[in-house]
């Protein structure tokens, strides 16, 4: 008889898309437990704890623990969804658009500087209005429009003065004048499972801040673009927001690796939940044949 | 019963049904985070501040 699969879900709180999470494991009778990302640790050697999982679904709201527990985790040989390396990219801004460079997939111009003054002089060459986001950050915190110079130097003074040495990772990004709306697609493994339009009028259109969710169209152009940049970052449980230029069209933005759904799975009618679950049992049944 | 009193205002809160352990509720007299910590018997404690590395 085939063993039965165990798998763990590494979560911080209980938001709606872990009850999803959860209610989904409970409906396929998945042998799986519950794991919180403050109650657990680590004995590196000591791995067998661990190593009775076949896959974990990591779902913690902090980035640094989820990413440590994906090293841990995969150094133990432990699959998971998404894997240490997917969730390095997709949760530094700067790593992706780096990724997504090297594969020619058509994002917003970027640049990168270290210090307030090479910052200043790197924004100079794109001119005004920019955008400054911090690399590692969610649900639009920290982001800064920087309309004229005055702005760009305070701004640089005061993120390179009060920030952690994160925010002396200068990461600007051109601005783009959006038809007020950009798009969030759900990629899960080789499939464009859903994608839905986020309206706000202000210029941060993010879900977390009050953006509305509309379905969108899963257009040929969307879907291979979705793919492409979900294939640039190594691929998994993902979520690819793009944005419309005027000229250039669809461009990437932003990819997140442990993403909200709560908007999504009822405006599209699919149950992304079971949909991220069902991918993580091909995980573990993958490491099953591979022994 | 499942009521908790919110530890910053006191207020008798009731949990909805299917309230799991680590689920955020929002104190309806005071608006405060809370942090559902038990189920029979219900506990609950001020939810942690929002970290600079949370995010989805």
């Amino acid at each position: 008889m085939q063993k039965r699969l165990r798998i763990g879900v590494l979560y911080s709180r209980v938001r709606v898309e872990e009850k999803w999470i959860f209610g989904a494991m409970e409906k396929r009778g998945i042998d799986y437990e519950r794991l919180d990302d403050r109650a657990i640790f680590f004995d590196l050697d000591n791995p067998a704890p661990w190593r009775a999982f076949d896959a974990v679904l990591e779902r913690s709201i902090s980035y640094m623990s989820g990413l440590y527990a994906l090293r841990m985790l995969n150094a133990f040989g432990v699959p998971t969804v998404n894997t240490a390396a997917v969730a390095e990219i997709c949760g530094d801004k700067l790593a992706t658009s780096a990724m997504l460079a090297r594969a020619g997939v058509p994002q917003p111009r970027n640049l990168a500087a270290f210090s307030p003054e090479s910052a200043l002089e790197a924004i100079e060459t794109f001119g005004y209005p920019v955008v400054l986001k911090p690399v590692v950050g969610s649900w639009g915190r920290l982001l800064a429009k920087i309309n004229d110079r005055d702005a760009a130097e305070a701004v640089l003074e005061h993120k390179a003065t009060l920030g952690s040495v994160q925010h002396s990772i200068f990461y600007i990004q051109e601005y783009i004048a959006k038809p007020g709306r950009d798009i969030r697609a759900i990629v899960i493994g080789d499939r464009v499972l859903t994608a839905m339009y986020r309206k706000s009028e202000h210029w941060i259109t993010n879900t977390a801040r009050g953006g509305e969710g509309e379905l969108c169209p899963i257009t040929p152009e969307i879907e291979d673009l979705c793919l492409r940049a979900a294939a640039a970052v190594g691929g998994g449980v993902l979520a690819v927001d793009l944005i419309e230029h005027p000229e250039r069209g669809y461009l990437v933005n932003e990819i997140n690796h442990t993403m909200e759904f709560h908007t999504m799975q009822p405006v599209s009618g699919i149950d992304i939940a079971d949909e991220i679950v069902a991918y993580v049992m091909g995980v573990a049944q993958d490491k099953m044949k591979l022994g | 019963m499942n009521t908790v009193v919110c530890p910053e205002c006191e207020a008798q809160i009731t949990l909805e049904a299917g309230t799991e352990v680590g689920e955020i509720i929002v104190c309806p007299d005071c608006g405060v985070d809370l942090e559902v910590t038990a189920l029979n018997p219900a506990a609950v404690e001020l939810a942690p501040m929002e970290q600079e590395d949370w995010g989805e």
